[in-house]
């Protein structure tokens, strides 16, 4: 067999193996929705009013969920840190190792498995917003593909980040820890209020972290909004975070075990 | 003669400034039970380890199946199984699933993994606990799928390390029987114990790890043979004929509150008629005779005594 094609065929098998864990404690993962969707209601119904500024509540809902709908993302690979620590513990890896498999396909089961988790993830958060009124009235079938584009290259990248975090936590409650940024990233972005409302000397940092950049692309390709330069810091973001954790994940993976 | 299955030479691994294993070497042929015998911590993982190529050693080569551990340690992979210390079974799935797993990694066409499956469930005594989550087997269950999930791929050379520690005695028989069904269709297996009755039980050779060397290697023959500690036992209850039988036999040891004097005996026949003619001269009659041959117990404290510093020579029995 070509190694090509071993390596498709074991991260094959490597995912269907991640995805039986997924479907078989499903709580992992549906727990980790609650943060976006608590803070989600939260904001529309408890803050709005003052966070929005008078607006009106569907404005805000509008301004508010695509950057929930990232946050989502942030807090599905939170399950991918721990899972992986957790994996990584288990006596199987040790067996893996030591088969004429190919190597990557244990990491690449994870992220692929992750992945599919987070664009379900943020199906299902989305779904909450526009049961709570979300809709988005301009977007074309382009931006509808672009959007998804965005989600699941964000997604590729954060799980790549949070399998490293995963692969150097010596235990699960670590990982949790070590992943808690990519939770808390979001609330110091443009996800809840607007760049300008914030600080003078906070608002470079705000801008150029990861999430505000693809918050605003998002935004502009459901709603409209202006987009500017923000697209393709997003993509950079997106490029350099993937390369950075898969960098980091294989070469943490392919040392000794402890 | 052909290659050995495993061959390895001054293999050495340490951890920080803790030397675990100072140059051993190792030589499986094919088609045999070798252990690797040693008390908790003596390196017998950290060997196991190295030669199915989790880790790498810091010095020394190793040729697995002909392959060398460093330069191909894929193409060793493809000829070995590895129950390791403990338990590899992902405890999230269930045994079927387990096995299944294995039987996709090992390439398998679907019917032929489903049917190695079966089999393999069958023979582990699993069928009943295959749709349950691995998770909630008991030890000796998790230990029979874990081997059985190695067996998988059909491997032609075995690691199992301490495969019986923590099993009851029933389970651990069961174990012996299925090690030696391995062997007998013509699988190495390399085995590390705690046990010396285990290594005796099951090996064709033994070596003796101690203090990251190998104290000693052999048949189990071999090593009691290495072992003073063969000697006859008499026992007297009237303490003249007692003294005279000290006084008619010589080199011996003896216990003036139990009665008892000790000769060393390698146990033959010449022997034992040496020392009963002594007696029979002397016309003395011991109340009980008894006669020790060293076990691989003796020869398992005499080599790991305290500290670990083993007190026979190094060189290995041949
Ligand atoms: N990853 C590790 N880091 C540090 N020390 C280790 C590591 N693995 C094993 N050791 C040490 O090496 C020694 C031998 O361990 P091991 O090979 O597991 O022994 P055994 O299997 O014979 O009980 C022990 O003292 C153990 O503490
Ligand atoms: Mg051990």
């Amino acid at each position: 067999m070509s190694s090509l094609s071993l390596a498709v065929r074991d991260s094959n098998t490597m995912l269907r193996r991640n995805l039986l864990h997924a479907r078989r404690y499903p709580s992992l993962t549906l727990n980790l929705l609650l943060t976006p969707v608590m803070l989600l209601l939260l904001f529309v119904y408890i803050f709005g009013n003052a966070m929005s500024g008078g607006a009106g509540r569907s404005a805000y809902i509008a301004y508010l969920v695509p950057g929930i709908l990232l946050m989502t993302i942030g807090s599905t690979v939170i399950g991918t840190a721990v899972s992986v620590s957790t994996d990584m513990s288990e006596g199987i890896i040790a067996r893996f190792r030591t088969m004429a498999i190919h190597r990557g396909s244990i990491l690449v089961g994870h992220v692929i498995g992750s992945v599919i988790q987070s664009v379900m993830s943020v199906v299902l958060v989305g779904a909450v917003g526009v049961a709570i009124g979300f809709r988005s009235h301009h977007a074309t079938v382009l931006d509808w593909l672009a959007a998804f584009g965005l989600i699941v290259l964000f997604a590729l990248a954060l799980t790549w980040i949070a399998v490293g975090m995963g692969l150097v936590s010596p235990t699960a409650e670590a990982a949790s820890n070590n992943a808690m940024p990519l939770i808390l990233l979001p609330l110091l972005s443009s996800a809840f209020v607007p760049l300008h409302s914030m600080p003078g000397w906070f608002q470079p940092i705000a801008h150029y972290q990861p999430f505000t950049p693809a918050i605003e692309t998002l935004r502009g390709l459901l709603l409209g909004t202006h987009i500017g330069n923000n697209w393709w810091i997003a993509l950079a973001w997106c490029l350099g975070l993937t390369v950075l954790g898969y960098r980091w994940s294989t070469s943490t993976f392919n040392q000794d075990p402890k | 003669m052909t290659n050995p299955a495993i061959a390895a030479h001054a293999l050495r691994k340490s951890y920080g400034d803790k030397t675990v294993l100072d140059g051993i070497d190792i030589t499986v042929p094919e088609g045999t039970i070798f252990s690797l015998l040693g008390p908790n911590g003596a390196g017998k993982t950290t060997a196991v380890k190295i030669l199915s190529t989790l880790i790498s050693p810091d010095g020394g080569q190793a040729r697995v199946a002909g392959h060398d551990l460093t330069t191909d340690p894929q193409a060793v992979r493809a000829t070995i199984g590895v129950t390791g210390q403990f338990s590899a079974v992902d405890g999230l799935i269930t045994g079927e699933e387990n096995m299944l797993l294995m039987a996709d990694l090992h390439h398998l066409p679907k019917a032929e993994g489903h049917r190695v499956t079966t089999e393999l469930l069958e023979r582990f005594d699993l069928v009943e606990a295959a749709k349950k989550p691995a998770s909630t087997y008991s030890g000796g269950m998790k230990r029979r799928l874990d081997i059985a999930m190695t067996l998988v791929g059909d491997p032609r050379i075995i690691f199992l390390d301490e495969p019986t520690t923590g099993l009851d005695p029933r389970s651990r028989h069961t174990m012996w029987q299925i090690i030696r069904e391995l062997v007998a269709t013509g699988t190495t297996v390399f085995l590390t114990t705690q046990y010396l009755e285990e290594a005796d039980e099951l090996a064709d050779r033994i070596a003796v790890l101690n203090n990251g060397k190998i104290a000693a290697e052999g048949t189990a023959e071999e090593l009691k043979r290495l072992i003073p500690g063969g000697h006859v036992r008499l026992r007297f209850t009237d303490p003249i004929a007692y003294r005279s039988a000290a006084l008619a036999l010589t080199d011996i040891t003896h216990d003036d509150e139990t009665l008892s004097l000790q000769i060393p005996s390698d146990g033959t026949q010449n022997n034992l008629r040496f020392i009963l003619d002594r007696l029979d001269t002397a016309g003395i009659e011991a109340d009980e005779l008894t006669v020790h041959t060293p076990d691989l117990d003796d020869v398992f404290f005499a080599l790991t005594d305290g500290t670990g510093t083993p007190n026979q020579p190094k060189e290995a029995v041949r």
